[in-house]
């Protein structure tokens, strides 16, 4: 397999550190090479945030070449569409399906209407939605969303793997709302 | 064992592999996490671990412990060493006795840091202290075990220095599980001679210093962390990439990407360098790309090198990559380029030209949902409209952004109320200068003392959320806990000021809109520096204390 790459980005405070951690544990477990990239501090006051991961055979710099992401995993419309200026032709796109607002931002359907003018693979998951209402908890969307990339093979990475990754890093009082959130998505 | 380790988890593995007794520091973005781990672990491994005041009192706090035979780790961001280089160029002179590490995280691109690009590497032509530059997190495990290892060797403090890409990058590293220890007890052994800084002796350290350096370098010569890949074997073995730190991971990818075997010389110590290695592997090159982050420190190094050894070498560095910013693999592949006269390599299948068009309204930080600075900024703004409000780092950074655009200056931690003073002294204007109770305990209170003796008349506003909150909600002097956990006398702001003569001090919930406005209002009247603690609880802290 060639290098996989993987940007996830989102809205500072919505979880995007514990995903990264998952996929990085996931990858280690397949017995890949892995590298990510994460920010703290300013950025992640309710700022865009951006990470990357690089797994593979041998891993050099932690971040993504420009156009050379396999998968963006969007945790916010509007920053799916703001890192479409670092997707390639041929980058898939997993979205949560949730818009967090600000004064001078986009509406959903002028989003969703600037996304489809990308001839890319786009998957919608109502995530937030999906979570809040299930498991009234809207922080592990991102581990349902990588049960979606996951069940929908969008993730060269096993379910077995994955939940592995759960129990190693998730702490024992969460794991039980972590693994649900995770099972979730094969369910819709 | 391995593991997957953040950067700065690595350098806590490093440190405890070492045996490190005591680690001291001030909280930043990107060093933080190494301060709060050794906070979670210190009772268990008998360490000594504090959040000092601030990077001087944590880097004098280490000096002491070093001269008590204590083994020492000293964590700061960027701007930490400009607060403790009084100290840093001293110890220089003095040396250690017990060894000690000195990490140093700087932000390139200003991720999480407002005041400057600051590439700290400079301290060390300053200083004359070593310092060593990981490229990624299982370096930073093996350079804090060198730093110390070479710390005790000559009896001089190491500085590891790091790029956020390094710091927050999370590899596989394969580390040796620490042993836990008793907490050691040292002993101060008197020696004025070594650890007093008194002229005549002074001119006599630094010459000693200056011999030590030397004795370093041969050291460096030899050490295996300034390494060259592919010398000789290469078919373009005319030509040559001298990195170090993060560059070399994008150097790596970009000689991959294009297919080139170029020989690259790593250098794992930025000071000193080791110049016979670098020589040997400037002689007989016709060109060198020296592919280092901000400044040409270390082209700057090989031009003056190759004049002797090799006048003829074309050297490239920051005619083709940035000064300014993050280096990445893109940007080297560029240089290259340039430099083998290639077409520029197409990369991958970017969109971003396409994209151009595409306008996105920008998300800038925010506060967070129930911060208790949101009744802060728009009362402040909506009853002194006309002042000028001086800015200071921390949570209260975000009053400089929209919607509340309330900055006039912003500078360093401490600095509002040192310029609201001098605006104040200066002018006829109302001056409101806003700062966290963090940084009141960390250089505040010289300012305002300041002001309160030069008779000046600014309104000092405390925003006391009861925590270090902006790098990750750490414990200060205000809230009756230490790192550690410990319970410690909780100072008490308004106390403070009142003992440093501040008249006019009012302790206030800002939720209470009422009282604060007419505060504000009877306070910018004042002809004397005045305070308002604006005291209400951080909401992230809040919420954490619940989820308990």
């Amino acid at each position: 397999m060639k290098n996989f790459n993987i940007i996830i980005n989102g809205v500072g405070g919505q979880g995007i550190i514990t995903l990264l951690s998952l996929i990085d544990e996931a990858a280690f477990i397949e017995g890949y090479d892995v590298k990510s990239s994460e920010l703290h501090g300013l950025s992640q006051r309710g700022g865009s945030v951006e990470a990357h991961i690089r797994f593979g055979k041998k891993i050099n710099s932690p971040l993504v070449l420009n156009g050379d992401a396999d998968l963006i995993i969007s945790l916010e419309m509007l920053e799916a569409l703001r890192e479409t200026a670092k997707a390639g032709k041929k980058t898939k796109f997993l979205i949560n399906e949730f818009v967090s607002p600000f004064p001078g931002s986009l509406t959903k359907e002028e989003i969703k209407s600037r996304l489809g003018e990308f001839k890319n693979e786009f998957h919608f998951a109502e995530a937030s939605r999906v979570c809040k209402e299930k498991l009234q908890n809207e922080v592990v969307s991102t581990v349902y969303l990588l049960g979606y990339a996951v069940n929908k093979k969008l993730i060269p990475l096993s379910e077995s793997s994955v939940t592995e990754a759960i129990k190693k890093f998730i702490p024992e009082k969460y794991q039980e709302l972590n693994t649900k959130a995770f099972k979730l998505a094969y369910e819709n | 064992m391995k593991k997957i380790l953040l950067g700065n988890e690595a350098i806590i593995q490093g440190a405890l592999a070492s045996g490190v007794d005591f680690v001291s520091g001030y909280p930043g973005c990107p060093s933080a996490e190494i301060g709060d781990g050794f906070g979670r672990i210190a009772k268990e491994y008998g360490v000594y671990a504090e959040w000092s005041t601030n990077e001087k009192t944590g880097l004098e706090a280490a000096i002491g412990a070093s001269f008590s035979g204590l083994k020492s780790l000293v964590n700061m961001k960027s701007f930490g060493i400009n607060v403790c280089a009084d100290v840093l160029l001293p110890l220089a002179y003095t040396g250690t006795k017990a060894p000690m590490v000195i990490f140093i995280g700087d932000d390139p691109n200003c991720h999480s840091s407002a005041q400057s690009e600051q590439d700290s590497r400079g301290y060390a032509l300053l200083s004359h202290i070593p310092y060593l530059e990981p490229s990624d997190a299982q370096e930073c495990y093996d350079f804090t075990k060198l730093g110390f290892e070479i710390s005790e060797k000559f009896n001089i403090p190491v500085i590891l220095r790091t790029a956020t890409r390094v710091a927050h990058q999370r590899m596989i590293v394969e580390f040796e599980d620490a042993p836990k220890k008793e907490r050691k007890i040292g002993n101060f052994v008197k020696n004025p001679h070594q650890f007093s800084t008194m002229p005549p002796r002074t001119l006599e350290m630094k010459k000693e210093l200056l011999e030590k350096i030397e004795k370093i370098r041969s050291y460096a010569e030899k050490s295996k962390i300034n390494k060259i890949l592919r010398d000789r074997v290469s078919q373009n073995f005319k030509i040559g990439i001298i990195a170090s730190g993060i560059s070399y991971s994008h150097v790596l990818d970009a000689l991959e990407m294009m297919n080139l075997d170029i020989p690259v010389l790593k250098l794992g110590f930025f000071y000193p360098l080791p110049e016979k290695l670098i020589s040997k592997f400037i002689a007989g090159k016709k060109k060198i790309l020296v592919a280092e982050e901000l400044e040409p420190h270390i082209e700057k190094e090989i031009i003056r090198i190759a004049k002797d050894i090799n006048p003829k070498l074309e050297i490239y560095g920051k005619d083709l990559l940035p000064v300014i910013g993050e280096l990445n693999v893109e940007k080297i592949i560029f240089a290259l380029s340039k430099i083998l006269k290639l077409k520029i390599v197409k990369l991958g299948n970017s969109l971003k030209i396409e994209n151009l068009k595409l306008k996105i309204p920008s998300r800038t930080a925010r506060l967070c949902d129930g911060c208790p600075y949101w009744y802060i900024f728009p009362t402040l703004k909506r009853v002194a409209p006309d002042a000028i409000f001086t800015g200071d780092i921390g949570c209260n950074m975000i009053a400089g952004l929209a919607p509340h655009n309330m900055h006039d200056t912003l500078f360093a931690m401490g600095a509002s109320i040192g310029i609201a003073h001098g605006v104040s002294k200066a002018s006829k204007q109302k001056v409101v200068s806003m700062m966290g109770d963090g940084t009141f305990f960390h250089s505040g209170i010289a300012g305002m003392i300041n002001a309160v003796y030069n008779k000046s008349s600014p309104l000092m506003v405390v925003l006391d959320n009861r925590i270090t909150s902006m790098t990750g909600q750490q414990v200060n002097p205000g809230m009756g806990k230490t790192l550690m956990g410990d319970n410690s006398d909780e100072l008490q702001i308004a106390e403070i000021a009142k003992a440093c003569g501040v008249k006019h001090i009012k302790v206030l919930d800002p939720i209470n809109i009422k009282e604060f406005e007419e505060i504000i209002k009877d306070f910018l009247q004042k002809d004397e520096i005045s305070l308002i603690v604006a005291k209400r609880v951080c909401a992230l802290l809040e919420r954490r204390q619940k989820n308990k």
